[in-house]
């Protein structure tokens, strides 16, 4: 137990009246990483239970890998396949630099891909990562409360979310945004009524819209310019032009993910393999899911039967809906954030079929915004607390018809 | 009785009506993507709430009270017809990019709000400084505003360029939410945020905290 000793010994500088008091946030940080919490419950009700945010929030940062993982694999294989087919020798940035050291330009090398991927994904993971503890250690020793592993799940699900090709002082500006307005201003984790990675995305998305929704940033490789699955199913319907092979994209394609994107989201395999493990630890919730996905199909569907003339969207059928753009991602890693999603299990089913009904609305209807799930789960966010309130007074009024109280 | 200073600046910062008392914010969102037309407005409304304090003042005992609000509507909408008209007169530029936010100043709750609260009981001077100060409190925020809007959106200031933009061959990526009217709630927040952390006594008080859940033990977790 030798470092429980180092910490200990370390413990009263960091105390009130130490040296470090202003510090102790970070103190507990290291702390905790290490050793369980010595904070127990005290208010009622007491659950006894394993299960505390810390655990919580590791969990989805561990499942959020699956699609950080393909993603990896993926940029590379959609960025390669671009260099070969404009016959570049490289991405044209410092990126190439790294890459050429130990990896080349075979978009049939799985090794070539990753190292490629990995050469893009991981400067931003560690800018984000950089500037969002920034803040978040900042407001925790300002406001003296403890650091939290929410900024774990936040960093990582925010780069999912942005396209590979995304300059850095951008990811760590929208992250900045994401934590301190989306976050920390209303008391830090846990009384935000936002998802601050979406916040971060949606402030991109407003700030540097040229840039964050044109045709040219959903591969990373310089000059090349290819409209993602879902905006060309959004101007001409199916089929959808794969951009890396110029072949048609099939189903299987797309629900593997082979097709350009944000950085997680385009398999809907590795993010349904993801989402398996947040429902096995009962730490997602399987009715937020469950209703994102019905709200989608049933609006999905009711647009089919409406039918357009002038709009091919509106002919595109769940299960494709169900594979292209942020869906599945926004389904399983951001309408689950159980801080900004309703918390009551009535209010989970309406609030997940809200974000299905607003995607596909969004995405069909609106011809601003290729991608609606997004806007939608932010939308839902907002209503959140309303459908909670309204699920708690049925709940009183029908007991109070009962007679119960 | 309340001295002449105070009227002017206490408006300022103490006792802001846009970061204090969280009126005028409606035309703080719309005016203020340039500096130049802010500039504008902001004169616009100093005006109208000085000279509508100063009339409403003159004739305040002669107001039956049953029908003051109208009459001070009348002084108001006559006053801001008259400001529309000599800025379509003379700066016809920007008096189109203000469109209709000069007409609005009629339901600017500043105006109305310093007319009923403080013209209605003080003499014309002091009403006419009150007016002045109001005016200049809600252009400290306006400014502010749009100083950041115009320089981060468009980098430029009142039309000079500042930060050269990408688009013209400069390095300066220009922030598209600054060009539309959230990124001014956003601002104002910020400012509301920034006075309060020096002014700690504008802070309200919390409407509920919630209760600790939890604390420490030194026998060991579980």
């Amino acid at each position: 137990m030798g470092l429980r000793r180092v910490l200990d010994d370390l413990e009263p500088h960091f105390n009130q009246g130490g040296r470090f008091s202003k510090f102790y946030a970070l103190y507990e940080a290291v702390d905790t990483i290490f050793y369980s919490p010595s904070k127990i419950t005290v208010s009622q009700p007491h659950v006894r239970d394993g299960i505390d945010l810390k655990r919580v929030m590791i969990t989805v940062w561990i499942a959020a890998f699956f699609p950080m993982f393909y993603g990896m694999a993926n940029l590379g294989y959609q960025a390669n396949s671009a260099i070969l087919n404009l016959g570049l020798t490289g991405t044209g940035d410092w990126h190439e630099v790294i890459i050429s050291l130990i990896a080349g330009h075979n978009p049939e090398s799985l090794w070539d891909n990753m190292i490629y991927g990995a050469a893009h994904y991981l400067p931003i993971y560690f800018v984000v990562f950089m500037a969002g503890g920034f803040w978040e250690v900042l407001f925790a020793i300002k406001r003296k409360h403890e650091i939290n592993e929410g900024f774990f799940v936040t960093s990582i699900l925010f780069t999912l979310i942005v396209p590979p090709d995304i300059p850095l002082w951008q990811a760590a500006l929208g992250i900045s945004f994401g934590i301190v307005i989306g976050k920390e201003v209303f008391g830090g984790t846990g009384k935000n009524f936002l998802n601050p990675a979406l916040t971060a995305r949606a402030f991109l998305y407003f700030a540097y819209a040229p840039q964050m929704s044109g045709d040219s940033v959903w591969t990373a490789v310089d000059g090349f310019s290819g409209a993602t699955a879902l905006s060309q199913m959004a101007t001409d319907g199916l089929p959808v032009i794969a951009a890396a092979t110029g072949e048609v994209l099939t189903w299987t394609d797309a629900f593997f993910g082979q097709m350009q994107g944000s950085i997680g989201e385009t398999s809907t395999f590795a993010i349904l393999l993801g989402g398996a493990m947040l429902l096995i630890t009962r730490i997602a919730s399987w009715r937020t899911m469950l209703g994102v996905f019905i709200g989608m199909a049933a609006t999905a569907t009711m647009f089919n039967l409406i039918g357009s003339d002038t709009n091919p969207h509106f002919a595109t059928p769940w299960y494709w809906h169900a594979v292209v753009g942020g869906f599945a991602f926004g389904m399983v890693y951001m309408a689950t954030d159980p801080v900004s999603s309703s918390m009551t299990n009535t209010g989970k089913w309406f609030y997940g079929a809200l974000i299905g009904f607003m995607t596909i609305i969004i995405r069909v209807v609106n011809p601003a915004y290729p991608e609606g799930i997004m806007l939608a789960i932010l939308f839902a966010n907002l209503f959140a607390p309303l459908i909670d309130f309204s699920v708690i007074r049925a709940n009183i009024n029908r007991r109070r018809a009962r007679g119960v109280i | 009785m309340t001295s002449a200073k105070e009227v002017v600046f206490k408006p300022l910062f103490d006792n802001n009506p846009i970061a204090l008392q969280i009126l005028g914010v409606c035309s703080a969102l719309a005016v203020t993507t340039q500096l130049s037309v802010t500039l504008v407005m902001c004169i616009a409304l100093t005006s109208v709430t000085a000279f509508s304090n100063l009339f409403i003042s003159m004739i305040r005992n002669y107001m039956p009270s049953s029908i003051r609000i109208i009459v001070q509507m009348t002084i108001i909408a006559s006053l801001v017809i008259a400001v529309d008209q000599f800025l379509q007169a003379f700066a016809y530029e920007i008096s189109k990019s203000l469109s209709v936010f000069v007409g609005l100043i009629i339901t600017n709750c500043i105006v109305m709000g310093r007319a009923e609260a403080f013209a209605m009981k003080n003499p014309p001077v002091l009403s006419f400084l009150d007016g002045i100060g109001n005016g200049l409190g809600y252009s400290v925020v306006l400014i502010v505003v749009a100083v950041f809007r115009e320089l981060l959106g468009s980098g430029s200031l009142l039309g000079y360029e500042i930060l050269p933009l990408v688009g013209n061959g400069g390095w300066y990526q220009g922030n598209g939410l600054m060009l539309l009217a959230p990124s001014a709630f956003f601002i104002i927040g910020l400012f509301v945020w920034v006075l309060r952390s020096v002014k700690t006594e504008q802070v309200e008080n919390a409407e509920f905290r919630i209760a600790p859940h939890a604390s420490h033990s030194h026998e060991g977790a579980f």
